[in-house]
C-alpha cells in the first residue's frame, strides 16, 4: 500500500476555510473538514509521491509520522472519492 | 449555537422548459415577477459564505433561464465556494457552459428523464432527449466533473437498466437514481407515481450489479423508495444541520419541501439576514436536534440515523409536522402509508405548469 500513488480527483477542490479556521476538501458530494495532519497529506496527493513519499515528507514537518496511518488516511480518502489510487 | 451549514440550495427560479409531473417543487410555483433580483442573490451568497456555506448548488427549475447566471456563478466562485449547476441540459450550449466553467462551475448535475428518446420526452412533456445527450458531451469535453440524475417512477423503473447505460454513454462520473420523493407536483401525481413492490424488487439486483461492475468508473447512488420501506429516510441529516434551501422569492427553508408545512412560520432573505434565520429563527428551531421529538422517536435508538424521517411527510400524512414519519413500522400512522400503497393506480399524470 505504501507503493500506491494517490491524486485528487477531477472536481475536488482544496481550500481554506476562514469560518471554521480550518483546511476543507471540497467535491460533488460534500465536505471534509480537515485537521492539520489530513491537509498535508492531502496537499501532497498530487500523482506523483507515492503513499510511503507522502509519509517520508511528512517526516520531515511531523514527529512519529508511520507510513501504515497514512496509507489509512488515504484509503479513506479514496473511499470517500477525494483521491484515485494508482498502484 | 447551531453548527455551520454547509451547503446552500440556491433555487433561482421556478421557470423551467420541462413539465416533469414528478416535481417536487410546489404546486403553486413563483412566478418570474416574484423572483429575487441579481443584487439580493449575490448579498445572499454572501451572508451564506460567512455562515460558513462551502457548497453552493444553482437549481431551479431551471438555473439556465436567469439572464444573471454568469454574474451569480463568478460571485459565488469568488467567495472560495465550490458552486454545482442542476440543470436539465436544455439551452446549455457549448458557448454557454465554457463561459459558465471558465467563470467557476465546478460540478455539473444532469437530469435524465428515462433510458430512451421517447420515454424520457413522454416524462419531460418535450424533446429534451437529444440537447441533454448534447449537453453531456460539452460537459464531458470541458472536462468537468458530471452526476447524472435520474427520478425514478412507476413510468421508468423497469428501465433502470438502460438509465445506466444511458448514463454511462454520457460520461457520468456519478449516477443518482432516485425514487420519486412525494411533495409538490410528485404529491399531486402520487397515484401515478407509485411503484409496484414487483418492480421494486427487481430493479434492486440491475442496480446492485451495475454498482459493482462501474466500481472506480462511475459511481452509482440509490435513493429507496421510502413508502415501501420499514424505516424512514434520514432527511436533511437533520433539521436545520447541514443545509438551507433559498426559494426564487427569497423564503429560506430548511427543507426544499418545507412550505408544505403550513403551521411553519417562513422567513424571507428580504427581511432578514441568513445568519439570524439560521441561528434564532423559529423555522429552524423548530425541529432541531432531539428535544421536539415524541414517543416512539423519542426513545428510539434509530433517532440518530433517520432523525424521524421527514417532517414535511409528517405534516402532509398526518396533519403533524412533529409525528413520526409515518413511512416508519413504528408509526402509529402507518397504516396511511399502507392505504395509499394498496390503492388503484392512476395512469394519468398532471404536468407541472406555471397556474
Amino acid at each position: 500500500m505504501t507503493g500506491a500513488v494517490p491524486r485528487l480527483r477531477r472536481g475536488v477542490k482544496c481550500t481554506y476555510d476562514q469560518v471554521r479556521s480550518a483546511h476543507v476538501v471540497l467535491f460533488p458530494e460534500g465536505v471534509l473538514v480537515l485537521n492539520e495532519t489530513a491537509a498535508s497529506v492531502v496537499s501532497l496527493c498530487d500523482g506523483v509521491r507515492s503513499v510511503g513519499d507522502i509519509a517520508a515528507a511528512l517526516s520531515a514537518e511531523y514527529d512519529g509520522v508511520e507510513p501504515d496511518d497514512v496509507a489509512a488516511l488515504v484509503a479513506r480518502l479514496a473511499e470517500r472519492r477525494v483521491v484515485d489510487v494508482d498502484g | 449555537m447551531a453548527e455551520a451549514p454547509f451547503g446552500l440550495l440556491a433555487e433561482l427560479t421556478h421557470r423551467c422548459p420541462l413539465q416533469c409531473g414528478y416535481c417536487s417543487n410546489p404546486v403553486e410555483l413563483v412566478r418570474r415577477e416574484a423572483e429575487l433580483p441579481t443584487e439580493d442573490w449575490l448579498r445572499v451568497f454572501d451572508e451564506a459564505r460567512a455562515l460558513g456555506v462551502l457548497q453552493i448548488h444553482l437549481s431551479g427549475g431551471e438555473p439556465l433561464l436567469r439572464n444573471d447566471l454568469p454574474a451569480l456563478v463568478t460571485h459565488a466562485s469568488s467567495l472560495g465556494c465550490y458552486v454545482n449547476l442542476v440543470t436539465s441540459g436544455v439551452g446549455l450550449s457549448r458557448d454557454r457552459l465554457q463561459d459558465l466553467a471558465s467563470r467557476g462551475v465546478d460540478h455539473v448535475q444532469l437530469s435524465l428523464q428515462d433510458a430512451t428518446r421517447a420515454g424520457n420526452d413522454r416524462i419531460a412533456g418535450i424533446k429534451a432527449f437529444d440537447r441533454k445527450v448534447e449537453a453531456a458531451g460539452f460537459i464531458r469535453d470541458l472536462g468537468l466533473p458530471l452526476t447524472v440524475n435520474t427520478v425514478l417512477h412507476r413510468q421508468n423503473l423497469d428501465n433502470v437498466a438502460g438509465i445506466i447505460a444511458a448514463a454511462e454513454e454520457m460520461g457520468a462520473d456519478r449516477l443518482e437514481l432516485a425514487n420519486t420523493q412525494y411533495y409538490g407536483w410528485a404529491l399531486r401525481n402520487r397515484a401515478a407515481l407509485l411503484p409496484t413492490s414487483t418492480q421494486l424488487a427487481a430493479a434492486a439486483p440491475v442496480v446492485t450489479a451495475a454498482q459493482e461492475r462501474l466500481r472506480g468508473r462511475m459511481e452509482i447512488v440509490y435513493v429507496i423508495a421510502d413508502y415501501h420501506e420499514a424505516h424512514p429516510k434520514p432527511c436533511m441529516y437533520g433539521w436545520g444541520a447541514r443545509q438551507l434551501t433559498v426559494a426564487p422569492n427569497g423564503d429560506v427553508l430548511p427543507c426544499p419541501a418545507a412550505t408544505v408545512i403550513s403551521t411553519l412560520e417562513i422567513e424571507n432573505v428580504r427581511d432578514s439576514s441568513l445568519h439570524d434565520i439560521w441561528h434564532s429563527s423559529p423555522s429552524f428551531g423548530a425541529f432541531r436536534g432531539f428535544e421536539w421529538m415524541k414517543d416512539p422517536c423519542r426513545s428510539c435508538s434509530r433517532k440518530e440515523v433517520d432523525f424521524g424521517g421527514c417532517r414535511c411527510q409528517a405534516f402532509q400524512l398526518t396533519g403533524d409536522a412533529a409525528a413520526t414519519d409515518p413511512v416508519c413500522s413504528l408509526s402509529p400512522d402507518r397504516s396511511t402509508v399502507d392505504l395509499i400503497l394498496s390503492a388503484p393506480a392512476a395512469t394519468t399524470i398532471t404536468m407541472r405548469k406555471m397556474s
